[in-house]
């Protein structure tokens, strides 16, 4: 992916992650375009399982590239519900669309309300650019 | 100046003054005074290259050395012989100087030969995934148990007493460090305990580790014995020694997930114990974990076909303290030692090696087992290397046959208190008929001279009296006796 | 890149020795069993045997002999030129060295020869320890650890028993943000955690940070790792100060030996007050490299730590009936860790080493340092003049010890250069890069250690070809960032290796 850029429909965590809220307590995460340019491109993603308890600012995957490896911060917390296995035969999606078919994991919301303490694509393009 | 720098007063003074001080000692100025030893180092001056040649000389002739000593003794560490295009190779400057190949476009060598060793050591051991080589054997173990845990999230080790002594014992302290428990199962018959082994293993179980040939020399049933392994999820690790793998099922057919061992008897010297090199093979599945260097191939940006360090991120100089190991070599010089060994073989001369291995080890334990006072420890198959009982002290009767320039094997004693009167003894291509049969006669010799004379004392021979030829007065009146602190 | 520009090398496709092979060819010639050619069947129970012979090459010795030696010219070495790789002290290895060692006494003498007929090895190694223990001012030294990360490991696990003996366990282990990889990896083996501790605008460790990481809780501190001279070359001069903090707290101080190079025979890491030291025999004490091993990483301890040293470990014995000394292997050692390997370690290096010592004395190991620390100086002088000094600024601004750090964030910006862009354009100016992008701390990091054996020509040579390439960067970058040209391969796809690793070679029947 090319150029930068940053979806108004997305929240934003401080560590370069994303969220997509969906219904009242489902979300989508991803790691955001910056992320993925910064690390260069990715040739392994290790993920999570369905299933598993992730807590908001804590490391639930990781990222390669092939000399860095990067921890994924959850934005938010709840209960993984789906993952993107295609990522597992297909690293490089992260990097080519990393809010469609680069998207990371599907969780079930804990506290829906941690939402309110993500930023807006405008206040995490102003952060990355402090 | 010494012989190995250039800088002659001239270039010192040239650089000084670049650098823009007045001696060299300005520059160590950033260590504290008191911290400045101030004095020379109580170290002995240094020599010409004649007077270490002939230092080193002394102190070699004072070792009885495989080709002073008829060599039976193996233990893990083999009087192979190596061809000399071992050492026209590996002494060379391209491959003996360099480093690790961070650089791959000018490292393109040293990677092809990581990669063809990989491929051998797959080939040989019948598991996918090899790495580059890691320190030695019994650390190799331990490195395994390290991979187990991570693998399985389990830290309980069930180990057979047929593994070497000392891989057993290292496995035990790195697990004092990464924290893990050890469950010994003994031997019967000299294999290991099949009953015992399956009672040992259950789902807290991280790793099954045998040995094949074990210690004692005998071939394991491995594919039976690590039916245990599977049933409970734990990963089944088999050390072996390359040398038989021509003749023996392969441990990666036998459901192994790790196989590794010590490399040694592939192209690398006795070295008194090393440097050698270790092998780690694995199943698909534990690459991400693998500890060591791994080369694989790719291409340049102009098609053409190269090789490169791949999986780095899985080391301990990216992943830090996450990674899978702390292994920072690769014993590449040992590894390509071993892979011109195997080329040397060849397919049918590796295999006719292992043929020839164990059929003179066949040899050599019917001719012992038919001597006075000789029985056979145990009586499982054996590949090249077997264990005997010897009705005399072995201290004895190995000092009877080092007199008669035989080093006649490995004493079990120490590490096998149940087997006080144990004697292994080892078998190479180097070891003639002609030679075992003295070994059986000096054997028999010792034994029946211990029952005539009632006890010969053992270790009547001083120290440094082991060649005729060598006076100890050279390396006694040597300055660095007494000259170090 | 066509055709025409193409080296020899690069127009030949690179074969494996598994591609060379024919079925019917063979080297080795085997001698006669001379014994009953009994079937293995009737030895070896037939579930147990192998059905097919594994798929090694078929091929005759001239065709080994050339396809190694063609590989090797394939590789770069430090025979053919300066190697200055940061913190790796790629010194010259002397010839001397391999000829001693391959005695028959060294090479050929089994590892489980009865002392009493190894004394001359075991004295040996006796002598090393003697010689590495008044380098290091530490009074014990164990030979056993096969490299300086299996030292490192040693080392925590020493700091361990030593705790537990005292009745503590502590869980913490301090190390620099500018350490080697394998510190943080060895303190995870060891089962401790890390914690990292900053470094200040000096290049040294950051006081006030050591101090509050220690405050957080002194009873979990097992131990601080530190490299000095550090990995930015500098010698940390606030190091008794952290010795005795870490004293306080109750925690050993560890001596990554990487940087010895810079200290032999001017200061010892023991009087700075370090507990535990490891060396690499193939660093500083000039074991060859070997592609990436063999080495040694002997370690030397202090009174408090020796009980617990590895076993087993050579000791001298003094005579009981008035005749020389003897050497033997001491077992009996009851609060050992243990073994760290098989046997007593890599004794063909310490052969080569001991013949270095030899060789070199008391003054020549501390010549040696000192025109180490000139060298790199000097380097670090010329890289400061011209092009380099304005795009390629040293990290920290004062004298180094054997190496030096620069930082290529100007000519990134400035030139759009990346190190990796300069390290690879060096390959064409015939020369080994420096070590790149570490110490992590230092922006688009370059490390530069050229060492004592390097003649002021080439130190000068590198720095004329650094001027150059950034002279050729400000008319055209792209010629550095599509380099090399002239090696046997251009930049390799790194992506593709990893993304889909293959790692080894298919074969056929």
């Amino acid at each position: 992916m090319a150029d930068a850029n940053y979806p108004d429909d997305l929240l934003y965590h401080d560590q370069h992650d994303w969220a997509r809220l969906e219904g009242d307590d489902h979300a989508v995460f991803g790691i955001t375009w910056y992320a993925q340019d910064s690390l260069g491109e990715v040739v392994f993603y290790d993920g999570p399982e369905a299933g598993a308890t992730i807590q908001k600012d804590s490391s639930y995957a990781e990222v390669e590239s092939v000399k860095a490896v990067s921890d994924v911060i959850a934005p938010m917390s709840g209960e993984i519900v789906e993952v993107n296995d295609s990522l597992q035969d297909a690293p490089e999606r992260i990097n080519e669309d990393p809010y469609g078919e680069g998207w990371l994991v599907k969780v079930k919301l804990s506290s829906p309300t941690e939402a309110e303490s993500l930023l807006a694509a405008a206040e995490y393009q102003k952060l990355l650019e402090s | 100046m010494t012989r190995y720098t250039s800088a002659t007063e001239d270039d010192r003074a040239e650089m000084l003054a670049a650098i823009g001080v007045e001696s060299a000692a300005e520059l160590f100025a950033q260590i504290p005074e008191p911290l400045r030893l101030g004095r020379s180092l109580a170290i002995p001056d240094g020599l010409s290259e004649a007077e270490v040649f002939e230092r080193l000389a002394a102190l070699a002739s004072r070792n009885a050395d495989a080709e002073s000593q008829v060599c039976f003794v193996g233990a893990g560490m083999y009087d192979h012989y190596v061809p000399a295009i071992v050492d026209a190779i590996t002494q060379r400057s391209e491959f003996l100087t360099p480093y690790t190949p961070y650089q791959p476009e000018i490292s393109q060598g040293g990677l092809q030969v990581m990669f063809e060793f990989q491929t051998a050591m797959s080939e040989l051991t019948g598991l996918p995934v090899s790495n580059a080589g890691l320190y030695e054997g019994p650390s190799s173990v331990a490195s395994a148990g390290y991979l187990a845990i991570g693998a399985t999230k389990r830290r309980r080790f069930v180990v057979s007493r047929g593994v070497h002594p000392h891989s057993r014992e290292t496995l035990a302290t790195y697990s004092q460090g990464y924290g893990a428990e050890i469950v010994e199962v003994g031997l019967e018959g000299g294999l290991t305990d099949a009953a015992a082994l399956a009672a040992a293993v259950d789902g807290e179980t991280a790793a099954v580790f045998l040995q094949s040939p074990n210690f004692l020399g005998a071939v394991e049933d491995v594919e039976a014995l690590g039916a245990a392994a599977k049933q409970h999820g734990a990963l089944l690790i088999v050390a072996c020694d390359p040398m038989t793998l021509g003749v023996l099922r392969p441990p990666g057919e036998c459901g192994a997930d790790i196989a590794l061992g010590e490399g040694q008897p592939l192209g690398n010297r006795l070295d008194f114990g090393g440097p050698s090199f270790g092998f780690f093979c694995a199943s698909e599945e534990q690459i991400r974990r693998m500890p060591g260097r791994i080369a694989g191939e790719t291409e340049d940006v102009d098609g053409r076909r190269g090789f490169v360090l791949a999986l780095q991120t899985r080391e301990q100089h990216i992943r830090r303290e996450k990674a899978t190991n702390n292994i920072c070599t690769a014993q590449a010089l040992n590894a390509l030692g071993a892979m011109v060994h195997l080329a040397w073989l060849g397919r049918h001369g590796f295999r006719e090696l292992g043929e020839l291995l164990v059929r003179r080890t066949a040899y050599a334990r019917q001719r012992l087992a038919a001597v006075e006072g000789v029985e056979l420890l145990h009586e499982a198959p054996v590949a090249r290397e077997f264990a005997v009982r010897l009705d005399a002290p072995v201290a004895a009767v190995l000092e009877h046959c080092a007199e008669r320039g035989i080093a006649a094997g490995y004493p079990l004693g120490h590490e096998y208190p149940e087997y006080e009167d144990g004697l292994l003894v080892a078998v190479t291509e180097r070891r003639t008929r002609a030679q075992i049969d003295d070994l059986a006669d000096a054997i028999g010799g010792a034994i029946a001279g211990h029952h005539a004379h009632g006890a010969f004392v053992a270790g009547t021979v001083e120290p440094a009296a082991t060649r005729g030829s060598f006076s100890t007065d050279g390396v006694q009146k040597a300055p660095q006796a007494g000259g170090v602190a | 890149m066509s055709a025409l520009t193409e080296t020899p090398m690069q127009r030949e496709r690179a074969k494996t020795i598994y591609e060379k092979s024919k079925p019917g060819r063979r080297a080795a010639v085997l001698p006669d069993a001379g014994v009953p050619e009994r079937p293995l069947e009737e030895l070896i129970p037939a579930h147990l045997l192998r059905s097919e012979p594994p798929r090694l090459p078929e091929i005759a010795e001239p065709e080994i002999v050339r396809h190694y030696n063609r590989l090797s010219r394939r590789n770069f070495d430090l025979d053919s030129g300066l190697y200055p790789l940061g913190s790796c002290t790629m010194k010259h290895n002397p010839r001397l060295n391999e000829r001693v060692a391959a005695l028959p006494g060294h090479a050929r003498l089994h590892p489980a020869q009865d002392p009493k007929r190894a004394q001359g090895a075991l004295e040996l190694m006796w002598l090393l320890q003697q010689s590495l223990s008044e380098i290091c001012g530490l009074p014990h030294v164990s030979l056993q650890p096969s490299a300086g990360s299996h030292g490192e490991l040693a080392g925590l696990l020493l700091t361990r028993a030593y705790h537990a003996d005292r009745g503590e366990e502590r869980t913490r282990v301090l190390a620099p943000d500018t350490s080697h990889g394998t510190n943080p990896a060895s303190v995870t083996m060891a089962g401790y955690e890390v914690v990292k501790v900053a470094t200040d605008e000096r290049g040294g460790v950051e006081m006030d940070d050591l101090r509050a990481k220690i405050a957080e809780d002194p009873d979990q501190i097992a131990c601080l790792m530190l490299t000095n001279p550090n990995t930015l070359g500098l010698f940390d001069e606030n190091i008794a100060e952290i010795a005795s903090l870490i004293h306080e707290a109750g925690g050993t101080l560890y001596y990554d030996g990487a940087n010895l190079n810079a200290v032999m025979g001017q200061s010892r890491p023991g009087d700075m007050g370090f507990d535990i030291v490891h060396l690499n025999l193939h660093k500083s004490f000039s074991q060859p490299h070997g592609g990436g091993g063999p080495g040694a990483g002997p370690i030397a301890v202090s009174d408090r730590i020796e009980p617990f040293l590895p076993r087993p470990q050579v000791v001298r014995r003094e005579s009981d009936n008035g005749g020389g000394p003897s050497f033997d292997l001491e077992f009996d050692r009851p609060q050992s860790i243990g073994r760290l390997r098989g046997f007593q370690g890599n004794f063909g290096v310490f052969v080569r080493s001991y013949a270095y010592i030899l060789s070199l004395g008391a003054d020549g190991l501390a010549e040696a340092s000192e025109t180490a620390v000139l060298n790199a100086n000097y380097l670090k002088a010329r890289l400061a003049e011209g092009r380099a000094g304005e795009r390629l600024p040293v990290a920290f601004e004062r004298h180094c010890m054997h190496e030096f750090v620069l930082s290529g964030k100007s000519m990134k910006k400035e030139l759009g250069l990346a190190t990796l862009d300069l390290a690879k354009r060096l390959l064409d100016y015939g020369f080994h890069p420096p070590t790149v992008y570490f110490p992590l701390l230092v922006d688009e990091a370059l490390m530069v250690e050229p060492t004592e054996t390097e003649t002021k020509e080439s130190l000068d040579a590198f720095a004329d070809a650094i001027e150059q390439i950034l002279i050729e960067a400000e008319s055209d970058p792209e010629i550095a960032k599509q380099a090399p040209y002239t090696t046997p391969v251009r930049r390799l796809d790194e992506v593709r290796a990893t993304r889909r690793p293959v790692v080894r070679q298919p074969l056929g029947d």
